[in-house]
């Protein structure tokens, strides 16, 4: 089960960090090969929360597994239902009503404002700070009411289905949403007094856990992480889906290729975000917000893949149909897994201090990589 | 139900002597009392109920007036588990280890329908462990999917309640003997 420390033959020492640990944001075991305070090797251990999801997939019915996503990525958990959504519509070539397409849009977003924003208080806590941590909730608890007001639910909302989305916006919505977003231009600014020009911050996350462009690439990392290194990965661009490419939105990319690097795309994805937003909270057009759908569906025979972009990277739904109810086989592309795989070649050479500061500027999240 | 807060009791009684009381009253209460209003929580979170168990100890809801301050790293500074996500296979050992590092006494809140069932993964599953009391005992369930924040305050008020009233558990100890708390 868990290894005892030890010496390997050449007297480096081999330490366990995790499964229960603060620092890896869940249920990860790490075990460390350090000579000195050197890191050599770091070799991830999976399968803590292994809860077998794609198994569990096969045996729920197309309109069913959307929920167990949720769990999945539970930070960005209505960009996971829009995956599956998307998938199932693409099967069964739904046409999606424009108020449920711009719905689910603002929902993606606010989902992705959370979620760096809660990264952001996570990341602040890893590094010792605790008073982000208090910053982050309160803007994240506006969020959460949105959500709770309409999909009747803070964390797993299960809001996404296929044909669009469950229920109408709530009547408060589109004032709510102006609200938080006069809420976060008042407060970015002093999340970026707090720690983005703090010199301790500066000092313990530049220079450190260096990814190159090549490596990335190399590795499959996407997301935030990998726009840090200078890949252009943002399936919002490059793959539009739902109507995206209507919108006006930079995909955020940076060439620093450390932890600062990545932690700034974060902090300048929430104000991509929060423009998506704006363009379109006056603009969400009248209408059904779900289209008519059969009620029992079954998607003919053949292999379907979908891609969206959550806020750690791009997830991709690939679903193998025999054409009955239910999936043959499904296999989610989870990003936080592939994000991890290059947690070892970042580290190698570094300080075992400096591993907290590179894991949480990868935003892993353990549910996502094990399933 | 009345929903009138009932003012807090501290256990014994006073006897009034010139110039202050005596406090008199059996040990064990107020040493139940004492307990029950700092209990230190471990960081234990497996899946998605602790990001409502992170949103419980911030501004909002704020778990430290009732004495949950402290979020302890190592089991064996902790007195309460609260059992955040689900336990699959691989992690029961694991929990069980923990379980048993935690100095006497300790407690087990089981948050959520996971730790209480398996919940949304009790069925066409393979790998999870159908409720953390197969592997440690429990004393308060929560029921939610995750338990909104309000939820997990109510357990550990429970959980206080339970504490001050001088609860006893049955429990089995290493070699399978059954044993009765004598906490």
């Amino acid at each position: 089960m868990i290894e005892e420390i030890g010496t390997t033959e050449q007297g480096d020492l081999i330490i366990n960090v995790g499964p229960q640990h603060p620092a890896t944001h869940g249920v990860l075991h790490l075990v460390i090969t350090l000579n000195g305070e050197t890191i050599k090797k770091i070799e991830p251990h999976l399968g803590y929360i292994h809860r077998s999801i794609e198994k569990m997939c096969e045996s729920l019915t197309y309109r069913q597994f959307i929920y167990t996503t949720s769990r999945m990525d539970y930070l960005s958990s209505h960009i996971n239902n829009h995956g599956c959504a998307l998938l199932v519509e693409k099967g069964l070539q739904i046409e999606v009503p424009p108020r449920a397409q711009v719905i689910r849009i603002l929902m993606d977003e606010l989902t992705r404002i959370a979620s760096h924003i809660l990264w952001w208080g996570a990341m602040a806590m890893d590094l010792g700070a605790m008073t982000p941590y208090f910053h982050a909730f309160r803007e994240r608890e506006l969020i959460n009411d949105i959500m709770e007001e309409t999909c009747g639910a803070r964390l797993t909302m299960n809001y996404q289905v296929p044909g669009g989305v469950m229920a109408d916006i709530h009547p408060n919505f589109q004032r709510r949403v102006k609200d938080i977003i006069k809420q976060l231009y008042k407060k970015l600014p002093e999340y970026d007094e707090l720690v983005t020009g703090n010199t301790i911050f500066k000092a313990r996350t530049q220079g450190i856990g260096y990814l190159s462009k090549e490596d990335a690439i190399s590795y499959g990392v996407t997301g935030p992480s990998a726009r840090a290194s200078g890949v252009s990965c943002d399936i919002r661009k490059l793959y539009p889906y739902e109507g995206y490419e209507k919108l006006n939105f930079q995909e955020v990319m940076h060439t620093g290729c450390d932890t600062y690097s990545r932690y700034l795309v974060r902090m300048i994805e929430i104000r991509e975000s929060i423009s998506i937003l704006e363009q379109l909270v006056d603009n969400i057009p009248e209408g059904d917000y779900q289209a008519k759908t059969k009620a029992v569906l079954k998607l003919p025979k053949g292999e379907f893949y979908t891609r969206v972009e959550t806020a750690r990277g791009e997830l991709g739904v690939y679903v193998v149909s025999e054409g009955g109810t239910t999936p043959y086989r499904i296999k989610f592309r989870s990003p936080g897994f592939s994000n991890l795989c290059a947690l070892d070649h970042m580290t190698r050479g570094q300080k075992i201090g400096d591993m907290v500061a590179i894991m949480g500027s990868l935003d892993l999240v353990i549910p996502d990589i094990d399933r | 139900m009345s929903t009138e807060q009932q003012p807090i009791q501290f256990p014994g009684h006073v006897i009034d002597t010139p110039g202050g009381g005596i406090l008199s009253g059996p040990i064990d209460d107020v040493i139940n009392w004492a307990r029950s209003n700092s209990l230190w929580p471990l960081t234990f979170a497996t899946s998605c109920c602790a990001i409502e168990m992170m949103s419980t100890a911030a501004a909002k809801y704020d778990f430290s007036r009732f004495g949950f301050e402290v979020y302890r790293a190592t089991p064996r500074q902790a007195d309460v588990i609260i059992i955040a996500g689900t336990i699959v296979n691989k992690m029961a050992p694991v929990l069980k280890r923990l379980y048993d590092q935690m100095g006497e006494p300790k407690y087990v809140i089981a948050m959520g329908a996971c730790a209480t069932s398996g919940g949304p993964f009790f069925y066409n599953t393979y790998s999870v462990v159908k409720g953390a009391d197969h592997v440690i005992p429990v004393d308060v369930y929560v029921a939610g999917c995750p338990p909104r924040p309000e939820a997990l305050l109510h357990a550990l008020i429970t959980l206080q309640e339970k504490i001050k009233a001088g609860t006893k558990r049955e429990r089995i100890d290493i070699d399978g003997n059954k044993i009765i708390d004598k906490r």
